[in-house]
Formats: structure tokens, sequence, C-alpha cells
């Protein structure tokens, strides 16, 4: 025996024990688009984002160590680049949401560079600081044309499209994240959450890897930016609203810490229930705050945690 | 034992705001022996041992390994070139499992670069240095999660971190501290090996009896000065060491 994952594989239904959860999860957030409203479908777009930034958080905040708020500055940084792309050079959405994913994930990591260094609380408060001071810059400047906005970008030719190319996004990132931290990058990353001074013992330059961390997690939440404006058709200052820095967190809470689905399935439950609480009005804060709050007192865990364990319980493995 | 010195360190001073940590200290380590380094609580032994490997850069004075200076560089830098420590307050990774806190080291741009590239089955090596170093194979201790290992494999942990780096110099700060006569007699063969394999060791240590037995050469640290310098016999007769340890009063 090699790793504490590692089962003898005998029959079918063994298979069947563990594959389940993958495919009921793949499976379920690609038929969902079939029985949903149009109303709704609209909705399961922009879950999908918040999906992909909760995702970002928890892999920061719990395999490198770096808590960002800075959720928001992913998705303006880019939200702009491609719609500015989309607007003054004419360039579709094919061409500008990769550029747009990449060089806004390079900006981000480019100025989170001096805060590498900063832990804990600290690197959360400057992380937060970066949405609004691009807000002030924007209006001060009045640059892309200011608060106003500039609408009328193009945009993806139906439904379809919108809810498929998200879902696919998420898809994709959650395995290849799940991968990626049990690799030896990840698995580097995890020593330097644990305890970094343990790893430059070992001769391993800690700013480069939080670097690349950051910029995997940039990735996902520019890549949510560039998709946004173009599901939209339009870029404005509220694409650094601070929903996108704060509404992962609450994802990520509800979903379960430090197990990457779990902030998923949290922001494709949350969203939804946000927008089915649009009809208190005011009062959908408070319940929205309850909810949390109960979570947090009486399941701090997470669903995930929670899910995981009854599931393992529910049929017990011999390792060999 | 060679006369080659590996690692020179030249009148270090640190002072930590008006507190003289380290007050001018330089000794030679020579390549293969064991250095101990001894001195009561708050004598600036782990402070010599942060300035060593660049994790505190020192106010002035000069490191080197092997000629080339070091003290300024970053520590990675210096773990980098081949020396290595382990921590006195133990640091393991402990999300991971035993065997997946070496593939830390076995991962750095040093091991790739000594063992020809990449690893064959990283897994094997890290879980047979872990055997090596006393983590029994049979009861599954190498897979078990840092966090719930108990002290003794900690410790063998902290060291076996550092052996998988294949480092030139490895320098403990208090490996044996806390742990029973028992797990002691254990992990001195372990050392003993070590320097077989020509690894130079710096060890720090309050457990007088078990590091004399080890130690070529002994340096006392008090008040931040180093106080006398020898072979264990010729420290453990002079009345200064007797003095620091004891004190003045001592009839």
């Amino acid at each position: 025996m090699r790793t504490e994952s590692l089962y003898a594989l005998s029959s079918w239904r063994e298979m069947a024990y563990l594959l389940m959860p993958r495919l009921v999860l793949i499976l379920g957030l690609l038929l969902l688009p079939l029985v949903l409203s149009m109303y709704w479908q609209r909705v399961l777009c922009s879950a999908g984002i918040y999906a992909l930034l909760a995702l970002g958080f928890d892999f920061l905040a719990q395999y490198v160590g770096l808590v960002s708020l800075g959720g928001a500055f992913f998705i303006g940084a880019g939200g702009y680049i491609s719609g500015a792309l989309n607007a003054y050079l004419g360039w579709p959405p094919v061409l500008t949401i990769p550029i747009a994913t990449i060089t806004g994930a390079l900006m981000s990591t480019l100025v989170l560079l001096p805060c590498l260094r900063l832990r804990g609380i600290y690197f959360a408060i400057v992380s937060f600081m970066f949405p609004l001071l691009a807000v002030y810059i924007i209006v001060a400047l009045n640059v892309f044309r200011g608060t106003e906005g500039i609408s009328a970008l193009a945009t993806f030719p139906n439904i379809w499209v919108d809810q498929y190319l998200i879902l696919g996004a998420v898809i994709v990132s959650l395995f290849s994240m799940r991968r990626l931290v049990n690799e030896d990058i990840g698995l580097i990353l995890r020593g330097i959450r644990d305890n970094d001074q343990a790893v430059r013992a070992s001769g391993i330059d800690i700013t480069s890897y939080r670097t690349k961390a950051v910029f995997i997690a940039s990735l996902m939440g520019c890549f949510g930016g560039a998709y946004l404006s173009h599901l939209y058709g339009w870029l404005g200052i509220s694409l650094f609203s601070m929903d996108f820095s704060i509404l992962p967190i609450a994802a990520a809470v509800l979903g379960g810490m430090g197990t990457l689905v779990g902030p998923v399935l949290g922001a494709f439950i949350l969203t939804p229930m946000s927008e089915a609480l649009r009809g208190f009005g005011q009062l959908r804060v408070v319940l929205y705050c309850l909810i949390l709050i109960g979570f947090i007192v009486y399941k701090p865990e997470g669903l995930m945690n929670y899910l995981q364990r009854k599931y393992h319980q529910f049929e017990h493995w011999e390792e060999v | 034992m060679s006369e080659e010195i590996i690692l020179r360190v030249r009148n270090v001073r640190k002072a930590f705001g008006g507190l003289q940590a380290i007050h001018g200290v330089s000794f030679d380590l020579a390549k293969g022996e064991i250095l101990g380094v001894i001195g009561p609580n708050g004598s600036g032994k782990t402070t010599l041992v942060n300035i060593v490997t660049g994790f505190v850069k020192p106010d002035s004075g000069e490191v080197f390994f092997k000629d080339k200076k070091i003290s300024g560089l970053q520590a990675h830098k210096i773990a980098d070139l081949g020396v290595t420590r382990t921590f006195q307050i133990m640091r393991p990774y402990h999300s991971l499992s035993a065997f997946k806190n070496l593939i830390v080291p076995l991962n750095s741009p040093r091991v790739r670069r000594t063992r020809g590239g990449r690893l064959g089955d990283r897994d094997a090596v890290a879980i047979d240095i872990l055997e090596e170093i006393g983590f029994e194979r049979d009861a599954y201790v190498p897979y078990k999660m840092a966090s719930s290992l108990p002290l003794g494999y900690l410790k063998r942990l902290e060291l076996a971190r550092c052996i998988a780096l294949r480092p030139e110099v490895i320098i403990c700060d208090e490996i044996f501290s806390g742990l029973s006569m028992a797990e002691i007699a254990t992990m001195i063969p372990v050392v003993e090996k070590l320097q077989m394999e020509g690894i130079t060791i710096m060890m720090i240590e309050h457990r007088l009896r078990e590091l004399f037995r080890l130690a070529n050469r002994v340096i006392v640290m008090n008040f931040g000065e180093k106080l006398a310098e020898g072979t264990p016999e010729e420290v453990m007769g002079d009345h200064k060491v007797k003095e620091a340890y004891l004190g003045t009063e001592a009839a």
C-alpha cells in the first residue's frame, strides 16, 4: 500500500461507489439547463461565475494560505479587458475571452505581487482594497466611459452557448483544481500553507509558488469577468461590485471550505437563493444573513464535508 | 576527518531592538565533523542558526560556505546550496501524511539538479528515507497524517526533511529535547550514520550527555558570546563554563 486512496477495485459496485458522486455532479450540472425556465437559466449563468470565484477563493485560502477578498478585481480586470477589446477593436468574444483571461490574470497577479509576503488578515485587507481602487481610478480619469460604462458589446449567439460555456468552465476548473492540489505543485503549496519557513529551509522559493497560485486563481476569476461582460453585452464599474468578493466566501462557508467541490455547490445554492428571496425586498438580506449564521454556528464544516462523511459511513471500505 | 573548512562564521552580530542577541561570534565548521553548540537558555544559539541559514540577517559579520559568502542571501538560496536545518519548534506540514511531507524537499530545485532531473518513484524514495530514520513501515507510520504523529516521530520527520534535500551541512536545533532516553538511543545511530555519509552536522543541544557522545568539538555560548571551544572533555573542565551553567556562587 502506498497511499490511503489506493483501493482494490473488484466489482462494478465498488467502481460505482467511487464514481457516482462525480457522475451525479457532472450530469446534474449539464442537465440543469434543460429543465429550467428562461429566467432561471440566466440565474444559472451568474451562479457559474460565482462558482468559479468560490473555487478560486477556496484554493487560495485552504491550499495556499492566502485569504483573498479580491474576487471583484478578477471579475473587473477580465470584464474590462475583454469588453474594451470588443468595443474599441471590434474583436469577437472567441478572441477577447481567452486574451482577457490571460492578460487579466497576469495583471491581477502583478498587482498582488507586492502583497504576497503578507499573511492572513493583512493579505485579505490589501486584496479587498484593489477593486475599490480600480473603481476610483476609472471614475476619476473617466476612462472606459467612466460611471456610464460601455454597452452594446457582442453577446453570445444563444442562451445555450451562454450556459454551457460557463458550466463547462466550472466543471473543467473544478476537476483540474482537484487534480492540481495533489500534484507536486499542490503539495508544495499546501506545505507553504502549513509552514512557509520549513519550505524555505528545503530550498524552495515560496514567493514564486505563491505567484503561480495567485495566477491560477485569477485565471478563473478573469474568465468569469470576461464571460460576464459578453453575457450582458455591457461593461461598467459594477463589475467591481463587492458581491463578487463576498458571495464566494459565503458560498465556500456554506459548501465546506477545503473541499473545492463544496464552494462550487455553495455558489449554485446561494445564487438562486438570493434570487428567490428577491420578493422579500430589503428583508432578503436579513434572511440571507440568518441562513449563513445558522450554517456557521450549527454546521461550520459546511455541506460537503458533512455529505462526504455520511457517504463514507454508508458503505465502509476495506483498505488493502 | 579532513581539515577542510566547509562553513566559516566571522564576527557576526545581531541585536533585536535593545537586546544584543549575538556579540561578534566566529567559528569554523570542518567538513565531516559534528560540532555541538551548548549554552543556557537565551544565550543566542537559535539566533546563530537563524543567521547561518539566512532566516535572520546579521547586523554585521559574514558567513562563508566553501569560500562563498552566504550571509545576505535569502534562506531558500542558502538551503539550495546545501546548508539546511531543523526547527526547534517542529514545523511539519500537518495536513499532509508523513511521507508526503518529504515530497516537498524532494521537489526542490536542489534535488532535481543533484540527482539528475526527476527522480523515479518519489513516494518510494520518501518512504525509504523515513524507514531509515526509524518510521516503522509495517505499522504504516509513514502514511499517517503528520498532525497525528507523536513528538518522537515529528522530531525524526524534521531530520528526514533535511536528509531528503541531500545537504552538505545539517544544523539540528534541539532534535533530542523532549524525547525519552529510549528514543534518543535510537536517534544517535541515525546521526552517526549521517556523519559517516560525509554530512557535516552542527547540533544545538541541551542534552549534554548524549551530545558529548556524538560531538567531535563543542562551542559554549553565553549571553551572545562564544565562551569556550574545544573537545567535550576540554569544555567540561573549563571553569568559565561551569560558572555559566551553575552560577558564580558555586562551591
